[in-house]
């Protein structure tokens, strides 16, 4: 669905290069998430996708478009989250979706609500019904809370039925319950459309998600695929015990053999199918077992700071 | 069909904008109505008839054409308070022409300056400026005319900003010499030789003296109160009108691609 080849993109008058040489493809119906730490090219990449902003060399093709060559062809085909609400606040909420499924081609214009076509009007209800923005979808933008704006921005963006819909840190400086209902009402649209999605976050638990994850960083690709494979990458999963007696339990670890670290709870690296013997070899009482698995935010974290490092 | 169709939703989100925003209505009626009402009296006040012009109506149909002109200029350069509060990258990642979208902007902001001429024309038949019909008839043409030719001096000057700071830091060296280099106010026949050439170089002028050249043509005044004929003006405003779209147009949708 998409497909990227060596894309590089320089700012005029900068000195690196924002986006430098990434390739990578999304699959059709694939939910994709594209993580960094501010400033590592998410946001450019995005725009270059969305054929907004020209790139400086290389390729990228939307189902099969060529997003310089074709743009028209790409621009129909995807819908895009802004990073910041891109809505006109003079308007409503219904009155920003019209000016958009015009510009889309997909009814005729007409000044008021009530002379827009039955589909149009049919369209706008269901998918204000999707994200449970039926009540508000007719009042002034201005009136709508963070949340509700995001909503419909879904709402807009999904109009002309996209291919690939780009979300750019779409929750950004929304509350947790806010969160919450918007990803429940895009895992719905996602089911219902059978979209691909395109994700940048800087919500860990929010690319946990996703089938497919690259992390790049300094407009470098750093690590890609799934949740599970880079956490397995990572591999420190761990198991934390602790005893009432942990002078005994430090002392039966070493005639054990076994390599811990800490002084109570102690930290032995097992993981899988070895943590039931370590376990069954301790004869000292234990008063708690648990065992760590590293979360999606500590393997980023873990790559971002290895790459800081190089 | 959806080209046109999509000029005219944005033409009409910038005719709903103006009735929605009340400072700005406020600001566009009462602004043209103070100079006509106070500075036209004022002068004619201080400085009587020069050679029998009548200063009211002489400011009268001067901001007539300023302000038409002017909110069409300025309404199309609102691009770019669109790009500060990103809602241009609605407009810019739709499958529409850029071209379209200036089009539309275009249209849109000199169907807004219409009801402010409407407003304007009202006012000065209160002041009792001398209107018949025809005249009406032949000044209402030439306002869409100097209307769009505005907001294409807009496109032109838009295409050399960037940021909403920058405009409002250099659209009042663009637009206040031009009230006097235009002849707003006073005529600009016996200017020095340097100021008349700058006079010449003025966009503004050939609104505001297209406008005269109607009004006058119906309400002879006893001496001259235009500068050029109305195929001259025309002339004119048709030249620079396509510069100003070819160049500004070409310039604005190429910085919006290659930052």
């Amino acid at each position: 669905m998409i497909r990227v080849e060596e894309l590089v993109k320089r700012y005029r008058s900068a000195k690196q290069n924002a986006v430098d040489g990434i390739t990578f493809d999304v699959g059709a119906g694939e939910f994709f998430a594209l993580l960094g730490p501010n400033g590592a090219g998410k946001t450019t990449t995005i725009s270059i996708l969305t054929t907004t902003l020209a790139p400086t060399s290389g390729r990228a093709f939307i189902d099969g478009h060529d997003i310089v060559a074709d743009a028209s062809t790409v621009r129909r085909s995807v819908g895009i989250i802004f990073q910041k609400a891109s809505l006109d606040l003079n308007l409503t909420g219904e009155e920003n979706v019209r000016l958009h499924a015009v510009l889309y081609g997909l009814y005729a214009y007409a000044p008021s609500y009530r002379l827009m076509s039955d589909a149009y009007r049919r369209q706008l209800q269901e998918l204000a019904a999707l994200v449970g923005l039926e009540r508000e979808i007719r009042a002034p933008v201005r009136t709508l809370s963070g949340g509700m704006r995001r909503k419909l921005e879904i709402v807009r963006s999904l109009m002309h039925r996209p291919k690939v819909l780009f979300l750019d840190e779409p929750t950004a400086g929304l509350d947790p319950p806010s969160r919450r209902t918007l990803w429940e009402h895009l895992t719905t649209v996602r089911r219902e459309a059978a979209t691909t999605i395109f994700l940048t976050t800087h919500y860990l638990e929010e690319a946990e998600q996703a089938d497919r994850i690259l992390v790049i960083d300094h407009g470098r690709v750093v690590a890609q695929g799934s949740p599970a494979s880079l956490k397995a990458d990572l591999a420190r999963e761990w198991l934390v015990i602790d005893a009432d007696d942990r002078a005994g339990l430090r002392a039966e670890l070493a005639a054990l053999a076994i390599r811990f670290s800490g002084d109570g709870p102690f930290q032995v690296v097992a993981a899988g199918a070895a943590v039931h013997p370590v376990l069954r070899s301790i004869a000292t009482p234990l008063t708690s077992v648990h065992i760590h698995a590293p979360s999606l935010e500590d393997a980023y974290l873990d790559i971002v700071s290895r790459t800081a490092d190089e | 069909m959806s080209e046109l169709s999509a000029v005219l939703v944005i033409a009409h989100r910038d005719f709903i904008k103006l009735l929605r925003d009340r400072a700005r209505l406020v600001s566009d009626f009462v602004f043209p109505l103070l100079l006509i009402g106070l500075l036209g009296p004022a002068l004619q006040a201080g400085f009587g008839s020069p050679d029998g012009l009548d200063l009211t109506t002489f400011v009268f149909t001067g901001v007539l054409a300023q302000t038409v002109w002017q909110s069409a200029a300025q309404g199309v350069i609102s691009l770019i308070a669109d790009r500060d509060e990103d809602f241009s990258q609605e407009m810019f990642v739709s499958p529409i022409s850029r071209y379209s979208i200036v089009a539309g902007k275009i249209i849109g902001e000199s169907l807004v300056a219409l009801p402010q001429a409407i407003a304007i024309i009202g006012f000065g038949l209160l002041l009792r400026v001398p209107m018949s019909i025809p005249t009406l008839v032949a000044v209402g043409v030439t306002i869409p005319i100097i209307a769009v030719f505005g907001a294409s001096f807009g496109i032109l000057v838009l295409s050399n900003l960037s940021n909403q700071r920058q405009v409002n830091q250099i659209f009042p060296f663009v637009m206040l010499p031009q009230f006097f280099l235009a002849g707003v106010f006073t005529p600009v026949e016996n200017l020095p030789p340097f100021l008349a050439i700058l006079s010449r170089l003025t966009p503004m002028r050939y609104a505001v003296d297209l406008v005269r050249n109607a009004y006058y043509f119906f309400q002879p005044s006893d001496v001259p109160a235009t500068a050029a004929t109305a195929p001259e003006n025309l002339t004119v405003i048709a030249a620079l009108f396509s510069i100003f779209i070819v160049v500004g147009t070409a310039r604005f949708v190429r910085s919006e691609r290659n930052r």
